[in-house]
């Protein structure tokens, strides 16, 4: 073992903590986009370059994407539900209220 | 009643916990020492994939030749993923649109500076991805990395706000569509292909050409392109899917 991948693996374990401890949706998914980046890194010192490329890609930009965008929908769903309840319950309310009770 | 069924949940965690961490640190003691890996079947890849196969990645070889049966039970793992989560996201949709329609209110604009360098990297990307996918054979990486590269071109255009193009694309869902559809049934082909013209599944049937060419490796090339066009395909119907017009209208 030398000295990089020491720091790489602690990195890749600080980051992983981090990870877990942020609570706030969309900070996390970026700070799990830093945590793909730093295993794609690791990967690539351990010599796996194809493992590499698809952790990097996948890691730091499929997944954090897919997250930022699912929340920005959850969000949305919320908004408008709490929107049709103002409304004095238009024929859509009952579905779109249900599904913003769900994502909580 | 209440810390009745909480301690009851605590007792199963914590046996759950017990017998994970036990049978953990039995398993990592019988491990190799670290990158002191010793196995025959290794062994025998790594010396002999490139003489026998003509291809200089031979984790693509493995991947798609030596256990091209795996892959393609890897493949139609994603693809199911897909569907599943497509044909959810739609029945949401269908849900939501027979309610309110939020319009009259105007788009969100991503800065300038991020417009720009959105739009200036998303084509070296896509260049990038294409090298990956088709070079699969020679350099690190294949199908599923250069497919996840593409992905990323579209991705850095939806990070630049150009919503517009990806609502296009949305509405050419049915070419996604079909992308990943041949993409996953490509490598099924493939390994039919090999059944008959060989009599084994997955086995090569095109000559191997020479070492370090592009259309070297036999069907190395055709796997290739058929899982990056799957991999490609199946993340774009995802974001697309997660995509509503009324959502990119709304936020600022």
């Amino acid at each position: 073992m030398n000295a990089l991948l020491i720091i790489l693996l602690t990195l890749v374990g600080a980051a992983g903590w981090l990870t877990v401890t942020t609570r706030e949706p969309v900070r996390q998914a970026v700070v799990a986009g830093i945590l793909g980046l730093l295993l794609g890194l690791l990967f690539f010192v351990l010599q796996a370059p194809d493992v590499a490329f698809s952790e990097l890609v996948v890691g730091s930009a499929a997944v954090p994407a897919m997250l930022l965008l699912a929340i920005a929908k959850v969000r949305e769903q919320q908004a408008s539900a709490a929107r049709a309840d103002d409304q004095s319950e238009p024929p859509g309310a009952g579905i779109s209220g249900s599904q913003g009770g769900e994502a909580d | 009643m209440r810390s009745g069924h909480s301690r009851g949940r605590l007792l199963t965690a914590a046996v759950g916990l017990v017998l994970l961490v036990g049978g953990f640190a039995w398993a990592v003691t019988d491990l190799p020492g670290f990158g002191h890996y010793h196995h025959r079947y290794g062994a025998y890849l790594a010396q002999h994939s490139v003489p026998q196969r003509a291809a200089t990645n031979s984790v693509n070889v493995i991947t798609f030749d030596y256990r091209g049966f795996d892959t393609l039970g890897e493949e139609f793992i994603l693809f199911v993923a897909v569907v599943g989560v497509v044909v959810l996201l739609r029945r949401i949709r269908g849900e939501e649109e027979e309610g309110d329609e939020g319009a009259g209110e105007e788009q969100p604009r991503a800065s300038e500076s991020l417009r720009w360098l959105g739009v200036a990297s998303a084509a070296p990307i896509a260049v990038i991805g294409g090298y990956v996918v088709t070079h699969g054979q020679l350099t690190p990486g294949g199908g599923f990395q250069g497919g996840v590269i593409l992905m990323a071109a579209i991705t850095v255009v939806f990070v630049a706000g150009e919503f517009m193009l990806l609502l296009r694309l949305r509405a050419r869902a049915q070419l996604l569509e079909m992308g990943e559809a041949v993409g996953a049934a490509g490598l099924g082909v493939l390994g039919f292909a090999g059944l008959i013209a060989t009599g084994i599944f997955f086995k090569n049937f095109l000559p191997h050409g020479s070492r370090g060419e592009l259309f070297s490796g036999g069907f190395l090339f055709i796997a290739n392109l058929a899982v990056g066009i799957e991999v490609a395909g199946a993340i774009l119907m995802v974001l697309s899917e997660l995509l509503d017009q009324r959502l990119l209208r709304r936020r600022s």
